[in-house]
């Protein structure tokens, strides 16, 4: 291959400009003539029949231009399971699900008619530990489940259950192998819930338009699922609807899908089609909108005595929260993967979603994965010293390799890159096999940890991209996506790609910055680190199609065949002849000759790429392909803990990605840090806490503590593999969700060389530590 | 009730009518237009407001918008001069220190204020000075790093600009 010219290069991010100077407009920041504010009421209870509603004193006072409850709605919404009302009705299924909705001239009118609102509610027995929610006597969440629309085929819930999804996966024969076993291991662990805390809290503007149209500006991942399930929903044709993303204020997963757009909708309807705007309050952000689902673990292995592992059950109970629109597809995914990267003969994985009466789940950055990997993970090491062998040996032994199959049938081959490099690498980042130094003080102890990890895009099998490239008078490119850069950085590598692949300075080429679905092209989700990969692919195409309409134009001006014509620098020259040349600028919008002739026309080139191979899961044994490809990696972890306060400090952290190709390595570093810095907080602080109602306790900053500047690690260290994926653009895979998934895993297994305690629950925060040393020097 | 008041705002005079009630935000963002300025949670708790009130950070979420009456505020639309980007603004960009940029404004203007006052920062007080401010994004090294970046810089030119 040539030389790369931008592709690999740390070409600084496009919109920082905008971003540095205040300019770039969220959706927090829009207003549209004759807009109105929207607020919600919520439940303040997780299970109760709504009695009565009385309304009439908020729709008296003045300014208030719309009141609705769930009571008119008859809409139901979801993008794998359709299971959520707009307005809760008849029953409120979570403490701060929302239940009137109440636009206004200004935010204070609606606030105070919101505090007019009666509601009589019988609160009900709520339902809120997922595992007894699967016994037979528990109270149901949803009794009508077997009436909801769901992705056929995909998805499997079981009515009359809480039971949202029910996953498996098969393989061999799981009971022989762990009865014949050698060694044998069996624990639990937990994840609590937690929230994805994007900065920009969930906010959207929407405006019903006479003929049953409506425009939206929405802060999203997703312009065209906001597009497609509103359709839905409300029985709109698709151009009906027309979807602005502007600048993103942080997503991680919890702005793909739909959230409060359709309430403003039906307000906006409400209101005689005025412009609706609601801003979620950080409350609501927290206690309102999805986050990221509890899950219980049970994991069994079995290994021979040499610890080749021969048997790996695990059950994985999620607590998807009052509603599994998406959270059905984490519990899909964490079936597929729910084994980690190992090589296991006789594989039974069970992942129940399961209904409770608490904040709904949704996908967060590397879902499904950071919380089953943190049970994985922490149960590899503990069989490690079972079978008194080095945690990391253990590893290598069982890592996947080539010629080995993955838990769902899929062939390992060199191009799914090199788990056991990973493994190699992390151990040498943190000097595996040698003692800490001395910690820094007699009552503080230090302890070095390994985790691995692994993930797969979660999509669905048909999902698809294009690309549109436009150029301009001056020989510029623009480039048309509709997938989300909500600051993961993916348009800046578009743009190298562009660049490289249009041959021109990367000066000019562009990608256009606020998606709109009027004129953007189709993109499924910008969620699974795939929209670098499947977006670059499809550059990779439009660029070809432009080339091809600039070399046809300029072998016709030189009389040439096109395949003559080399295109270098923005210039189509006759190869052999570049004296005979003509800049982009003269043939991006058709070539005059010297007597006025005219031929081409404007440059546009299209691009796409869908999901190849990819098939549905067998029910029974979830036998199938569900990647597109796989990206493996490993953190590894030195940290020092405090005994007398359960304060622990990481000193040295090292994510280590198979990227397959750096394709900027400044953003992918960007990625990496911010990503180990969130793993942290969901390894050491972040947790929802519920009271015994199932009330919802700590909506706020101050409660739900996220890592500040005051907490990052001594050290980050990041290293980036490049063993290259086949199809994926210069060989790159997906990386953008990874360095959070096994921060908690590597941290706990190094808790576990500090101290020696078996840590099984999340977060690790100073004072389940601390009860745990203090636990142990009773026992002596 | 409401209250005339006057203040300069990055070094324009702006004249208001504000309720009691009204925040220093609200009325940046909406009567004033400046939406650079973020709300991030509205009760003093991730300093995406940060502004610069007579050059001391605050959150503006927290201020109401008459006790700046008689005050020089500085928001991030103020931080470039004549379209030039400051040093630091500058320095936020090679470091790569916004990714979706939410917090950017307040982190710019928390840094501002450090370096105003402390030329020569240590590490530490970087971390002090935007320990208010949350990013969700970057994991703050790059943040850091571009405070850091700035100060060097302006110590090598003596000055800002
Ligand atoms: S918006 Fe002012 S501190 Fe959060
Ligand atoms: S860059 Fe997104 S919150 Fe800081």
């Amino acid at each position: 291959m040539a030389e790369l010219r931008y592709v690999g290069k740390p070409v600084a991010r496009d919109d920082a400009i905008d971003k540095v100077t205040g300019a770039a407009r969220y959706t927090h920041d829009l207003a549209v003539p004759g807009m109105l504010h929207a607020v919600m009421v919520t439940s303040p209870h997780a299970s109760a029949r709504i009695v009565r509603i009385d309304t009439s004193d908020a729709e008296a006072l003045p300014g208030v231009r719309a009141v609705l409850t769930g009571d008119g709605l008859s809409y139901r919404v979801g993008l794998y399971m359709v299971d959520k009302r707009i307005l809760a009705r008849g029953v409120v299924r979570y403490h701060g699900e929302p239940v009137v909705g109440i636009a206004a001239d200004t935010i204070d009118i609606a606030r105070a008619a919101c505090r007019l609102v009666k509601v009589d509610y019988e609160p009900l027995e709520p339902v809120l530990d997922p595992r007894d929610a699967l016994k037979e006597e528990s109270p149901l969440v949803h009794p009508d489940l077997e009436t909801y629309e769901h992705a056929k085929g995909v998805f499997f819930p079981e009515p009359k259950t809480n039971i949202a999804h029910h996953q498996r996966v098969r393989k061999g024969d799981f009971d022989t192998a762990f009865a014949s076993a050698d060694v044998t291991l069996t624990a639990k662990f937990y994840n609590p819930p937690v929230q994805h805390v994007p900065m920009e809290t969930h906010a959207t503007i929407v405006q019903t338009l006479p003929g049953d149209r409506a425009e939206i500006w929405s802060s999203s991942q997703s312009p065209y699922t906001v597009r497609h399930l509103l359709s839905v929903c409300f029985g709109l044709p698709h151009a009906n609807i027309r979807v602005h993303v502007p600048y993103v204020g942080g997503g991680f997963g919890g702005k793909a899908g739909l959230h409060l757009e359709p309430l403003a909708y039906v307000l906006s309807k409400a209101s005689g089609g005025r412009p609706i705007k609601i801003v979620a309050t950080r409350e609501e952000e927290f206690n309102t909108l999805p986050s990221r689902q509890g899950l219980h673990s049970t994991v069994e292995i079995g290994t021979d005595k040499s610890g080749r592992i021969v048997a790996l059950k695990a059950t994985y109970v999620w607590d998807a929260g009052a509603y599994a629109d998406y959270g059905v597809n984490v519990g899909r995914a964490a079936a597929y993967s729910g084994g980690g990267p190992y090589v296991i003969p006789n594989c039974w994985i069970d992942s129940y979603v399961v209904y409770t009466n608490k904040i709904f789940g949704t996908a967060y950055r590397g879902f499904g994965h950071l919380e089953v990997l943190w049970g994985i993970e922490r149960a590899i090491d503990m069989m490690a010293r079972k079978l008194d062998m080095d945690p990391v040996e253990f590893r290598r032994l069982n890592l996947l390799r080539e010629g080995e199959t993955t838990i769902t049938g899929e062939a390992f081959t060199a191009g799914h890159g090199s788990p056991v490099e990973c493994l190699d690498a992390a151990a040498k980042a943190i000097e595996w096999g040698t003692p800490s130094e001395p910690a820094s003080k007699p009552y503080k102890v230090r302890g070095k940890g390994i985790a691995m990890l692994h993930k797969a895009p979660a999509m669905p099998t048909y999902t698809s991209c294009a690309v549109v490239i436009k150029l301009d008078e001056d020989g510029a490119a623009d480039v048309l996506v509709s997938g989300v850069d909500y600051g993961q950085g993916t348009y800046t590598v578009l743009k190298q790609i562009a660049a490289e692949e249009l041959r021109i300075p990367i000066e000019k080429a562009h990608v256009t910055w606020e998606c709109d679905t009027a004129f953007s092209p189709y993109d499924w989700q910008t969620v699974a680190s795939r929209f670098a990969y499947m977006g670059g692919n499809a550059i990779i195409e439009a660029a070809a199609d432009c080339l091809r309409q600039i070399r046809d134009v300029a072998g016709q001006a030189f009389d040439v065949p096109p395949d003559k014509i080399v295109c270098e620098d923005g210039v189509a020259f006759v190869d052999g002849d570049p004296d005979r040349r003509i800049p982009y600028a003269k043939l991006a919008l058709g070539y005059t000759f010297e007597n006025g002739n005219s031929i081409g026309g404007p440059i546009i080139g299209h691009g796409r790429f869908i999901a190849t191979g990819l098939t549905h899961l067998d029910p029974e044994t979830g036998q199938g392909l569900p990647a597109q490809y796989w990206t493996y990696g490993a953190h590894a972890v030195e940290v020092e803990v405090d005994t007398q306060t359960g304060e622990i400090e990481v000193l040295d952290i090292a994510t280590v990605v198979d990227a397959g190709k750096v394709l900027n390595p400044k953003l992918c570093d960007g990625q990496v840090v911010g990503g180990v810095v969130q793993g942290l907080g969901s390894a050491l602080w972040e947790e929802f806490r519920f009271d015994e109602s199932g009330r919802f306790l700590n909506p706020a900053f101050v409660d739900y503590k996220i890592p500040t500047a005051k907490d990052i690690p001594r050290n980050t260290q990041r290293i980036l593999l490049e063993n290259p994926q086949p199809g994926g653009p210069y060989g790159a895979r997906g990386v953008a969700e990874h360095p959070m998934i096994s921060v908690p895993g590597a941290i706990g297994n190094a808790l576990h060389d500090a101290l020696g305690i078996e840590f099984t629950t999340l977060p690790l925060n100073y004072e389940r530590i601390l009860l745990r040393i203090l636990e142990q020097g009773d026992r002596g | 009730m409401t209250h005339e008041i006057v203040l300069t705002v990055n070094g324009q005079t702006e004249r208001a009518t504000v309720p009691a009630s009204m925040t220093l935000l609200e009325l940046l963002r909406e009567p004033l237009h400046l939406t650079g300025t973020k709300e991030g949670c509205g009760i003093g708790e991730c300093g995406a407001c940060t502004v610069l009130l007579d050059g001391a950070a605050v959150t503006a979420c927290l201020v109401l918008a008459v006790e700046a009456d008689g005050c020089d505020v500085q928001t991030i639309e103020g931080e470039a001069n004549d379209g030039q980007l400051s040093t630091l603004q500058q320095a936020f960009i090679d470091a790569g220190a916004a990714q979706c940029g939410f917090c950017t404004p307040g982190m710019i203007l928390s840094a501002r204020a450090l370096l105003d006052r402390s030329p020569n920062p240590t590490d530490e007080e970087i971390v002090e000075a935007i320990a208010g401010n949350l990013c969700r994004c970057t994991g703050y090294e790059a943040i850091i790093a571009a405070v850091r970046r700035a100060a060097d810089r302006i110590g090598g030119e003596g000055s800002d600009g």
